[in-house]
């Protein structure tokens, strides 16, 4: 099922005009506030009349200015998971669950209530009001309301940005399953590239009203053009677990290299996504012994872009594109240039817990 | 029937309760409707409405009575084409006495009201739309809901007001025992005769317990509604 959107609105600063296809998977409307991706998500919602532009989620036209066609919201059939949860607080967790059902036709019921409880580990929940749930069990409960409508699409709306970074952690998992086990597309925006890294299967990245660049997630993050600032900027790659040694750590491979990380809570086999932030990767010339770090990645120098006073490094190795940041002078005194063969070093305990993903089948 | 009360005097406690409770009902659904114009909605003559609705709180309810008198009164400009096509009169009629007391208690029954609408999210009933529900759906299982406790709160406090209303009522439909004698009516009459003091003091003792059950009996609704809306 794909989603098609067209869309020019004026706002108070600029002109949102934006047309793109969303594949199946995860769509992620990536950009600053202000950028215009919560006016996207509202349009498609049907909470917005645009200026002018079309909607189409699946074949099934949603908005079409030129045929002044509008379906109002609560016959879009789509699941919305509202930043701020927005669990209705004088019905139970179960009666949340279930509120859209009360709606939905006969005919599309097909998610069945137990898988969705189960998944996401709300079982022991059910009796309770939200005013007694934690942030992260509230977001879990919103997600599974939003998939128990039977919607065509989920739009999620800046789901974790009100949770601490441990409720980040709890709830991503739960996305990931989402997108890989239960084929409903979704359109997600955020302004976070930790999010992106693991959920995007496709990014849209926005500024200012306008789509700056729109690929494979993978791909968008290891373009130096569009990478963000600090920690921001980073590159995706994927990995398989091999084992877990005694030491505590965990043996990654890809691309035939190995890769170590703390250890992890994945079972030897499972692919992961890791997000390998630009500033966490040193580079070296010829192989570096004697070294604490434990990731060593040959590779071949792309191109170097400058961005604000320092040196963006984009490297082709053998597990994918890797982009490491460094000061002019490091640049300079290695003599890096596109063709050079260096090596990319990174220490095993770079990785934050929510820069480890699951890889998207 | 128990005889600390005289006939009249419980005919007076009857027509009492009587009128608080219609007036009450009938009121309600229009304070809905005007609480949810004034607390959500936009539109020339908010500011009017508004000043409409609070004029019985302000004004000297005799004049509100007078007011009802020349408009629904046998040969009032609307009561008259009551009674010519329908044969509705409130003219001396314990129904007018209904019709008094609740334009007195309407203001304070939308001012409840108004009030807990205010405070309803309307992120919420958007969320409710995007789940499928459709306005009226949207309202009658999350607004209502959520407003419930300032809704019994409006109504109680309305039934009490229009359970103490005089000055409009004796204006518009007299004082007629049996008919249009209610409580107040009835202690104001026993006050004016010699020997009356002391039924003057029983009725007035009624008005002070049916004043206060209805206090508790509102703050004990509201809590248990708002538990209800605000998770246990």
């Amino acid at each position: 099922m794909s989603v098609s959107i067209s869309l020019r609105h004026r706002l108070a600063d600029f002109t949102l005009d934006v047309a793109f296809d969303a594949p199946s998977g995860v769509t992620v409307l990536f950009g600053p506030s202000g950028s215009g991706k919560s006016t996207v998500l509202n349009a498609v919602a049907g909470l917005l009349r645009p200026d002018a532009g079309k909607v189409a989620v699946g074949g099934t036209v949603l908005t079409d200015t030129a045929q002044r066609l509008f379906v109002p919201p609560h016959r879009r059939r789509l699941g919305v998971i509202f930043q701020d949860g927005r669990l209705f607080p004088h019905l139970s967790v179960r009666q949340n669950l279930r509120y859209g059902r009360w709606f939905s036709p006969a005919s599309a019921r097909r998610t069945p209530e137990s898988a969705v409880v189960e998944m996401l580990g709300i079982g022991a929940l059910l009796d309770r009001a939200p005013a007694t749930l934690s942030g992260g069990e509230r977001q879990r409960v919103a997600i599974g309301r939003a998939l128990l409508a039977d919607p065509r699409l989920i739009l999620a709306d800046e789901p974790l940005s009100a949770l601490d970074d441990d409720r980040k952690g709890e709830i991503l998992p739960y996305l990931e399953r989402l997108r890989d086990e239960w084929g409903v597309p979704m359109l997600y925006v955020s302004h976070s590239p930790a999010e992106v890294a693991r959920i995007a299967t496709t990014v849209v990245m926005l500024d200012a009203g306008r789509i700056t660049r729109i690929g494979p997630a993978a791909e968008v993050l290891a373009d130096p053009a569009t990478a963000g600032p600090g920690r921001e900027a980073g590159a995706v790659i994927e990995a398989q677990v091999i084992r877990h040694h005694d030491d505590g750590v965990t043996e990654l491979a890809a691309g035939g290299l190995p890769l170590f990380l703390p250890t992890i809570g994945a079972a030897p086999g499972a692919r992961l996504r890791l997000r390998i932030a630009a500033p966490d990767v040193m580079l070296a010339r010829g192989r570096p012994t004697e070294i604490s770090a434990l990731n060593i990645l040959p590779g071949t120098v792309e191109s170097l872009t400058e961005q604000g006073g320092q040196v963006l490094v984009r490297l082709s190795t053998p597990a994918g594109p890797v982009l490491s940041r460094i000061t002019r002078r490091s640049a300079a005194q290695l003599g890096v240039a596109p063709g050079e063969a260096l090596t990319a070093v990174v220490k095993s305990v770079s990785h934050a817990p929510a820069d480890v993903g699951r890889a998207h089948r | 029937m128990p005889d600390w009360l005289s006939p009249a005097e419980w005919d007076a406690l009857r027509l009492s309760l009587r009128v608080a409770f219609w007036a009450t009902l009938v009121s309600l659904p229009p304070a809905l409707l005007v609480a949810h114009a004034l607390a959500r909605w936009r539109f020339p003559g908010h500011g009017l409405l508004n000043g409409l609705v609070h004029l019985p709180l302000v004004l000297p309810p005799v004049v509100t009575g007078y007011v009802l008198l020349l408009t629904l009164g046998r040969r009032g400009f609307v009561g008259q084409y009551l009674d010519q096509w329908f044969g509705i009169v409130f003219a001396f009629r314990w129904t007018g006495a209904v019709v008094a007391a609740a334009v007195m208690a309407f203001p304070l029954m939308v001012r409840a009201i108004r009030l807990s609408v205010e405070a309803v999210d309307p992120k919420l009933e958007q969320a409710a739309g995007s789940l499928g529900a459709s306005r009226p759906w949207v309202w009658a299982t999350v607004t209502l809901p959520l407003i419930l406790p300032g809704v019994i709160a409006g109504a109680i406090l309305a039934f009490a007001k229009a359970m103490g209303e005089f000055g409009a009522t004796i204006t518009f439909v007299s004082n007629i025992p049996g008919e249009t004698q209610t409580l107040p009516s009835a202690i104001y009459s026993f006050l004016q005769v010699p020997g009356g003091e002391g039924a003057a003091a029983r009725l007035a003792l009624v008005s002070v317990a049916v004043a206060m059950t209805a206090l508790v009996a509102s703050e004990f609704l509201a809590r248990r509604a708002a538990r209800r809306v605000h998770g246990r």
